[in-house]
């Protein structure tokens, strides 16, 4: 499947990765060779077989719904490139 | 003593047991070889400090009497680990900086067990590369070299700052992460033992996420008794991994007889690919005939889905980055980009991202992205997923007919040069995980073990591969290879 120009562009934006427009061709260049790689799992007959959900199958462990961490903002704030009066500060979100 | 760095675990804790050296002197031993092997790239961040303390500790503890399997051990850490204070980053950039605020269960395990840091390890960045060519840190090189070439080789990847550590004698052993065959393929290009173990065996938590269904931290050893006796101290259920099992660890190296008379050992056809290179085909051949020799029933087996293995895994390793990759916002920890006046909250995302990720991890999350999204959803994530339930069941029905454990070649080829792959096409790459990734899928143990030299005198390796929970009979078969193949071969030093 050839991926083209447009799509690159859509699928860097969905990913919030910014890419310069002319490294969109080389882009969807290697998104066509990676996806040409990956068409070759048409040729399984996968009827009837359900999707792997996990790998060993076992259910997972469950645990009271009740607080059991916590009252450390210092710490969680200790590696945000900008953290002002306890609260990560990001660029103007809203007009 | 002397040469205590290139002590084995074993013979380490038994030199410290009969208090024929401390675990201070074999950290300085190995602090001083570290110093002076900046050549290959191997430590990234260096903890000389932490190391000597801990060291101290555990001299302390053995002279009180209170050893334990690992007191005294002085290990590299692989940069996917967190490590408390210590910077932990996947060698990326966009993790510039970040020291966590806690340690991760596998090294807490290790640290708890008395083993020692002495710095954190190159690896390609998030794990995403197969020659420790992505890293922030530049490449990590292999020891070996061809015959008297001086063309720098890789160490394999993503661990390939592990496997130049121990290769090099930096470090007792190290630890490594395996996805699609990151610990394997590395131990095979240095001639070190290498042991992905069954997935949630070991805990997840505290490891930096790339791939969360296939992920599985392991030892990385200069034998196999080594690996059996790091996985004993590793292991063990965690509550915070969900998919870690509650499952009691046995004693690994109990389990090390090296008797494995009346196992059965598969051959699988499909592992033999066209234009395989007649070392390596000789390398199984002779691999085969040392555990026929060492009493195994040899038989041929079907794997008939390992053709869709790589394609499959380079839909669902991606689909799981895009998602696992998406804490990286510039918001909470790391780089975030410069910004121009007037940008929003998207452009700090996009910015941070396109300066913080190198290139395949860009092209690894763009495509995890697509086939994902909308409307690709069903024809690549999904089939994909069933892909990989049919190649399971190609394993479970070989374990079924009565197979024990499973040879292959770890590699399709020796250590490459650092550089030549650089115009290849991505894929090209991809090919170096062709007999690994098929265990990640199928959530298998598996073990590589040095088994030969080629032509140019570089390490080549065996893999074997085990039945769910069965690490330890898979490591007594390892042990029985490893003694058969008497590959005692180390790499000259020129660093």
């Amino acid at each position: 499947m050839s991926i083209d120009i447009e799509t690159a562009r859509k699928v860097a934006h969905l990913a919030r990765i910014k890419v310069e427009e002319d490294r969109l061709p080389a882009l969807a260049a290697e998104f066509s060779n990676i996806l040409d790689f990956i068409e070759q799992l048409n040729e399984v007959n996968v009827d009837d077989v359900e999707p792997m959900t996990s790998v060993t199958p076992m259910r997972l462990k469950r645990r009271e719904d009740v607080v059991t961490d916590g009252n450390y903002q210092d710490k969680i704030l200790s590696n945000a490139p900008d953290a002002r009066e306890g609260f990560f500060a990001v660029p103007k979100v809203v007009e | 003593m002397s040469d205590l760095n290139k002590l084995t675990i074993g013979a380490a804790r038994d030199a410290l047991a009969r208090g024929e050296t401390t675990a201070v002197e074999i950290t300085e031993a190995c602090l001083t070889e570290i110093e002076a092997a900046d050549a290959l790239g191997a430590f990234v961040h260096k903890t000389p400090e932490i190391a000597l303390e801990q060291a101290r500790a555990a001299d302390a503890r053995i002279k009180a009497g209170e050893a334990a399997a690992m007191t005294g051990i002085p290990l590299g850490i692989k940069d996917l680990f967190c490590t408390r204070g210590v910077p932990s980053q996947a060698a990326s950039r966009i993790l510039e900086g970040f020291r966590p605020e806690y340690e991760s269960t596998v090294t807490q395990n290790l640290f708890d067990a008395g083993a020692i840091m002495l710095g954190k390890l190159n690896m390609d960045e998030f794990a995403m590369g197969s020659s420790n060519e992505t890293s922030v840190y530049g490449n990590a090189v292999n020891p070996w070299r061809r015959g008297n070439e001086d063309t720098a080789l890789t160490p394999g990847g993503s661990s390939g700052g592990s496997a130049s550590a121990v290769s090099a004698d930096l470090c007792l052993a190290a630890t490594g992460t395996d996805t699609g065959g990151s610990i394997r393929q590395p131990a095979a290009f240095t001639g070190i033992t290498g042991l992905k173990p069954t997935y949630g065996r070991v805990s997840r938590w505290g490891i930096v996420a790339f791939a969360s269904s296939l992920d599985q931290a392991g030892p990385m050893t200069k034998d196999v008794r080594d690996a059996a006796i790091m996985l004993t101290a590793m292991a063990g259920h965690d509550p915070k991994d969900s998919t870690s099992r509650d499952l009691a660890v046995p004693d690994f190296e109990a389990a090390l007889t090296g008797d494995i008379k009346g196992k059965v050992i598969g051959i699988p056809k499909e592992y033999r690919l066209d234009g395989m290179p007649a070392e390596i085909e000789k390398l199984w051949e002779d691999g085969k005939a040392m555990l026929a020799d060492a009493g195994a029933k040899v038989i041929d087996i079907t794997l008939p889905h390992t053709k869709y293995a790589l394609p499959a895994y380079y839909v669902i390793a991606p689909a799981e980055a895009s998602s696992n990759l998406a804490r990286y916002d510039g918001v909470r920890y790391g780089r975030r980009a410069k910004l121009a006046a007037g940008d929003g909250i998207t452009e700090m995302y996009e910015k941070t991202r396109a300066e913080g990720f190198g290139a395949e991890v860009q092209r690894r999350v763009m495509v995890g992205t697509y086939v994902l999204s909308a409307g690709f959803y069903d024809a690549y994530y999904n089939r994909a997923r069933k892909v990989r339930a049919l190649i399971k069941r190609d394993f479970e029905e070989a374990f079924d007919q009565g197979v024990d454990a499973i040879l292959t070649p770890a590699t399709p080829s020796a250590a490459f040069g650092l550089g030549e792959m650089a115009d290849a096409d991505p894929v090209q790459m991809y090919l170096n995980d062709v007999f690994t990734v098929t265990v990640n899928l199928a959530g298998l143990p598996g073990i590589s073990v040095p088994a030969g030299l080629d032509a140019k005198g570089l390490p080549l390796g065996l893999q074997l591969i085990g039945k769910p929970w069965e690490e330890g009979d898979l490591l007594n078969t390892a042990y029985a290879l490893e003694r058969a193949a008497g590959f005692v071969s180390k790499p000259e030093k020129w660093w």
